[in-house]
């Protein structure tokens, strides 16, 4: 029964295909939405994991967290070296790990770091060994593949985090390392010592003597001269009791600013979420409007075909068979639908990937499968069954010597 | 010898009007009959008792010597082993190519398709296997509904009205085509017509009246 069924379904190829499309197209959109939102969810909780605070410069704590967890915005600002063995002495910190930001090489950020950094992300060599010196740098997988760098290569890293930022043409950078790929923020940055950072900057570390041209950079305070500065500090507490201390003490008693990456990226998620929740309803009302026209398109058809019908039964078909070619249809109309609409969402994913960087900057994997996807393709068909029962169930009720008394 | 159909004493009614009143009819096996009367007579609901389609008010059909089944499941797997329906105009499935439509009714008949071929051969229908019914002109639909009814191998060949509709060119061919196919195939026939053209073809003759 089922080549009946694509025989019906071929038969009247414009409308099936409409039909087929409009699904299609709401669940292309609920797969993009549910990618989306589900790869993004996860890439915030894998980059922050094992980070319970950021210190930095006062400023806007969601610009903070991005900046330093997600390494993808500008950094608020700088802070003085000294808050770093403050925050290290401090009983309720388990781990204190500085950062120092705003630099880059071809669109890959330079972070300057130590190998703790590492430990946090979970990353590992792939290749050579961990920088241990200034002047060293180690390339995550993904930003060896974008700047092409490989193990033994020089190069002077750029102002700011864009990708045409003037060069720091002093105190170029020799390559010692590449890491594995993690999945994490790690792949797309390039780690070196926070001291390399001063150095391409002419800043003495201290105990040392260098100046730089680029008067605006983040990691200078143009008031106080060149003076060894980090960008951020990623904090471990040790305790409960630090997550309940620290945050309020930065923030209320130092002129540094305290931001948990757990509460910013829920933040950052419920700002979108009713824009979410919205876009969700629109998807299921173009797939249940698909569904509907199935319903439409079927019953009509299920009038039309009525000596058909009647003439499987003659043939030995029996109601079942009969109304099961119906019932086919809906579900083949809306599997067609369900299975186009996630391969497009995908390939939106993919189109949009290609079109935009910033994409796959946050993680976003095109070819990535989510379980919440077979429960689509297996709603959607379900859903293509209820819209054909009542033509169905039409086809099933027919009086068949009236229908063979009228038609013959 | 049991015949191959045995109608006794049957009556059926739509309302109070009776269609079928007392009705009596033997069929050998290999014995082609013609019901000749005009509308009204009851000949196409005769053909749908036969097959099952409705059930008598009273009296017996007895197919091979048994009665009609009592459940609908049996009543369909006799219409798909047992009986073939050729109708004036219900032909054929009209999304299914012709070749298609036979094979539809081969597996619901459990024959094989490799009948298929050779039929549509003796029907003159082989250049047209790939048409869609509405592709076909009203003598070669008429001839494919034929084909589609003995690739199922039947025991009896019914047929309500099958010429019509067609002009006596058509209504000629499609008669010896009738009988010849029938006999190739071991179907008895019992054609149910207003058509007397078909007499010709089928001298044994049963008249009944409105």
């Amino acid at each position: 029964m089922i080549r009946l069924a694509l025989a019906y379904l071929k038969d009247r190829a414009l409308v099936t295909g409409f039909s087929i499309a409009l699904i299609a197209l709401g669940v292309a959109s609920l797969a993009v939405l549910l990618l989306v939102t589900s790869q993004l969810e996860r890439r915030f909780a894998r980059d922050s994991a094992g980070i319970d605070l950021v210190v930095g410069a006062k400023g806007s704590p969601l610009q903070l967290i991005l900046s330093s967890v997600y390494h993808a915005d500008t950094p608020t600002g700088n802070v003085p070296l000294a808050s770093l063995e403050l925050l290290r002495h401090d009983p309720g910190v388990a781990r204190a790990v500085p950062l120092a930001l705003g630099d880059s090489f071809r669109g890959a950020r330079l972070v300057g770091t130590e190998p703790a950094f590492l430990e946090i992300h979970g990353a590992k060599l792939a290749q050579g060994r961990m920088f241990a010196a200034p002047g060293e740098a180690v390339l995550g997988s993904e930003a060896a593949t974008q700047t092409g760098l490989a193990l033994g290569d020089m190069f002077s890293g750029a102002h700011g985090v864009g990708a045409d930022g003037s060069a720091h043409d002093r105190s170029p950078l020799l390559v010692v390392g590449v890491l594995k790929p993690t999945g994490a923020v790690t792949d797309r940055l390039v780690l070196t010592p926070v001291e390399s950072i001063w150095a391409m900057h002419g800043i003495p570390a201290p105990g040392g003597k260098q100046a730089d041209t680029h008067k605006d950079h983040a990691l200078l305070d143009p008031r106080d001269g060149p003076e060894a500065e980090i960008t951020a500090i990623l904090v471990s507490y040790r305790n409960v009791m630090a997550a309940m201390r620290l945050p309020s003490a930065i923030n209320r008693e130092t002129a540094l600013q305290a931001a948990s990456p757990a509460a910013e990226t829920a933040r950052l998620l419920s700002l979108f979420g009713a824009a979410l929740d919205g876009a969700r309803l629109f998807a299921w009302l173009v797939a249940i409007t698909g569904l509907l026209s199935v319903f439409v398109v079927l019953l009509s058809a299920a009038t039309a075909r009525e000596g058909d019908m009647a003439l499987l039964r003659v043939m030995g078909a029996s109601r079942a068979e009969a109304a099961g070619t119906v019932l086919l249809e809906g579900v083949l109309i809306a599997a067609a639908g369900a299975v186009l609409g996630l391969l497009a969402g995908h390939a939106l994913l993919a189109l949009g990937a290609g079109l935009f960087p910033t994409l796959v900057a946050v993680g976003i994997g095109p070819w990535l499968l989510h379980p919440g996807e077979l429960a689509i393709a297996a709603t959607v068909p379900g859903l293509g069954i209820a819209a054909s029962l009542v033509p169905a169930l039409r086809v099933y009720r027919t009086d068949l010597a009236e229908t063979l008394a009228r038609g013959s | 010898m049991v015949p191959l159909l045995a109608i006794q004493d049957l009556h059926f009614a739509r309302g109070d009007r009776p269609i079928l009143s007392g009705f009596n009819l033997v069929q050998q096996r290999g014995q082609h009959l013609l019901l000749l009367g005009p509308s009204g007579s009851g000949k196409s609901t005769l053909i749908s008792l036969i097959a099952g389609l409705l059930t008598p008010g009273s009296g017996t059909i007895l197919l091979d010597g048994q009665p009609m089944p009592a459940t609908a499941r049996a009543r369909d797997d006799l219409r798909r082993r047992r009986i073939a329906i050729i109708f004036q105009s219900l032909r054929l499935v009209s999304a299914l190519s012709l070749r298609a439509n036979l094979e539809l009714a081969a597996r619901l008949a459990g024959q094989p398709e490799a009948a298929i071929s050779p039929l549509l051969e003796q029907l003159g229908l082989e250049r047209r296997a790939g048409a869609k019914p509405r592709e076909l002109s009203q003598g070669e639909a008429q001839r494919a509904a034929i084909a589609r009814a003995l690739v199922a191998r039947p025991a009896l060949l019914l047929a309500d009205e099958p010429t019509s509709a067609l002009d006596d060119r058509n209504a000629d061919m499609v008669g010896r085509l009738l009988v010849e196919s029938a006999a190739e195939t071991g179907a008895s026939l019992l054609v149910a017509t207003h058509d007397s053209r078909l007499a010709a073809h089928i001298p044994t003759t049963i008249r009944l009246s409105a």
